[in-house]
């Protein structure tokens, strides 16, 4: 008999939440008004994003710059095939996207897990750059800066069609989509993590050297961490490509890269749902910003700021170590 | 028999000769004890033999194999381990995981990415067994970090041992620690290893531990080894104690 009681696979604490956070997200499109579930999806999207970019900071301590690039590649393959082959099956965009984005990301990873620090994100960042550099320069194909248009697609093997009402569609039957493959998301990224391949790559994060002397070949566990993170960003990148109805070069620029870090340190890099609070929360912040601001840049760079100072653990470490300290007397 | 042995093993770092085409030889099923004064090529050695360090020139034979060209991956799935000076553990995991993951990476599981490690009660009982072994069950929740610096040394070598290797080589298990805890620490050691029928080679500086817990003793110095024999020859070799150990020969 082992002395020391094995953990749940998830606290009473987190399955309550979780079940809360669900009902909440199911009841969004019934309570809130169109323009308010569209904001939500976008949230969950860049979620999703986010989850699949902490599999590298957060689970092997790899800072990338660059995943801008999966994130477009996903937006562009679906645009590319309605333009070229006029497809617009949403599943078909989904599984095209995802394996679009996986082999880009393996053909970067192989590259950029040579290095590790400022040179593995110096050189995510310079290879998404290419990518952003050709869709402004291959303009017959992408159509440059003016982008890629892509119609509503049809959801669940064609059995829901788009709704004339655009707004209409994207807030209830895209919504309740988005929200279905972000719980799948969310399931296979939690299983990822708590796998003892996730245990591997959080070896390698706390001590490359002993890894590699347990038996872990650090090199190729970095490189198919690179490809899961990448083909779940993605995934992102084509779940929101509908949502905007166009997809532009400005998706695969630095910038975006950065505004998925800021997703993550927004929620807390440290904690597996930070990715999710972060995303949600800087989905908020931004539109809420530029409404009241012209200088809404200013204000999310002041947050930042503010945040790392004061919560240097994002939005959900900081209620993570508040649960803690609340819960500590209570068990001893 | 031997179960190790190098044939003129050279390490150099610039123009220093670290490793000094060293033949050195382990035997089956003994406890040795490598060592000599700071700088003598103890710890490269161990480095070469572990694949820490390439060499420049010189064979490794395990067995009757070369893996003088071999991964580090490779030489483990050999049956070699180590443990480090410095301690090196994964200091965010639990104490129990830097078992458990151990114990996942040497049956192939760690490429598993479909199943929930904690839900494994076949390893997670494996790692208990270990940590009871090593007396740090009580410790098994706890972050590595949050273990003593004595504890942390144990754990080092319960990681390498996790792995169950044919020869285990220790870096200064009791180094950093207070003379209190060294024996201690190396009677959990030794009484593992010798129940469990493992080689092993120990990196010492202490000459105290050396004589009590060794069965065979090789003397480095500047690179090469100097002698080797028992615990008794060494004591009484002049060439030894005058080079190596001074005037401070204990018993």
């Amino acid at each position: 008999m082992s002395p020391v009681r094995r953990p749940g696979l998830l606290s009473r604490l987190e399955l309550g939440s979780a079940v809360v956070a669900a009902l909440g997200l199911l009841a969004v499109p019934l309570v809130a008004p169109p323009f308010q579930t569209i904001t939500v999806c976008y949230g969950l999207v860049f979620a999703v994003a986010a989850l699949g970019f902490n599999l590298l900071l957060g689970s092997t301590g790899l800072l990338s710059f660059g995943h801008s690039a999966f994130f477009g590649v996903g937006a562009y393959v679906a645009a590319l095939l309605v333009k070229y082959l006029g497809w617009t099956s949403m599943e078909a965009f989904l599984l095209a996207g995802v394996v679009c984005a996986a082999l880009v990301a393996a053909v970067f990873g192989a590259v950029c897990v040579r290095y590790t620090r400022i040179f593995f994100g110096i050189l995510t960042l310079a290879l998404s750059q290419v990518l952003w550099s050709l869709a402004l320069k291959l303009f017959w194909v992408t159509g440059g800066t003016d982008g890629l248009r892509v119609p509503t697609p049809t959801l669940v093997a064609g059995a829901l069609a788009p709704t004339s009402d655009k707004m209409d569609f994207l807030a209830y039957r895209y919504y309740y989509y988005v929200l279905a493959v972000f719980a799948v998301a969310v399931a296979v990224m939690w299983l990822v993590v708590h796998s003892p391949f996730g245990k591997a790559l959080q070896a390698i994060r706390d001590n490359e050297t002993r890894a590699e002397f347990v038996g872990i070949q650090v090199r190729r566990y970095r490189w198919v961490a690179f490809v899961v993170s990448g083909a779940f960003t993605g995934l992102a990148g084509t779940l929101w490509v509908p949502l905007n109805g166009l997809t532009t070069p400005d998706i695969l620029y630095w910038p975006f890269s950065g505004r998925i870090v800021f997703f993550v340190v927004l929620g807390g890099f440290k904690t597996f749902w930070g990715p999710v609070v972060g995303a949600l929360a800087y989905n908020y912040l931004e539109t809420y910003a530029v409404g009241f601001t012209v200088y809404w840049q200013l204000v999310l760079g002041l947050v930042l700021v503010l945040l790392v100072l004061t919560m240097p653990q994002g939005l959900a470490g900081t209620v993570d170590a508040l649960v803690r300290r609340l819960r500590r007397p209570a068990l001893t | 028999m031997s179960l190790l042995q190098t044939r003129a093993l050279t390490k150099l770092f610039g123009a220093h000769r670290a490793v000094d085409a060293v033949d050195f030889t382990v035997r089956a099923g003994e406890l040795l004890a490598l060592i000599g004064s700071n700088g003598a090529g103890k710890t490269t050695l161990v480095n070469l033999i572990s694949g820490l360090l390439p060499a420049d020139s010189g064979t490794i034979l395990f067995g009757d194999r070369d893996v003088t060209r071999h991964s580090v991956h490779e030489r483990i799935e050999a049956g070699i381990a180590r443990s480090f000076q410095l301690v090196n553990l994964f200091d965010q995991l639990s104490v129990a995981d830097n078992v458990a993951l151990t114990i996942f990476a040497r049956q192939g599981k760690t490429a598993h990415l479909w199943s929930v490690a904690d839900r494994d009660s076949a390893v997670a009982d494996e790692a208990m067994q270990v940590l009871r072994q090593f007396g740090l069950a009580s410790r098994a929740r706890m972050v590595a970090a949050g273990l003593s610096q004595g504890e942390r040394k144990l754990l080092d070598v319960a990681v390498a041992y996790a792995l169950r290797p044919t020869l285990l080589f220790l870096d200064e298990p009791t180094s950093g620690v207070s003379t209190r805890e060294k024996a201690p620490i190396m009677d959990v050691v030794t009484s593992v290893v010798r129940q469990e029928h493992i080689t092993a080679v120990v990196i010492e500086h202490d000459m105290d531990i050396v004589f009590t817990y060794s069965d065979r003793i090789v003397a480095m110095h500047q690179g090469a080894i100097l002698a080797e024999g028992t615990p008794d020859e060494i004591r009484r070799n002049e060439h030894v104690t005058t080079t190596l150990i001074g005037s401070a020969l204990p018993g």
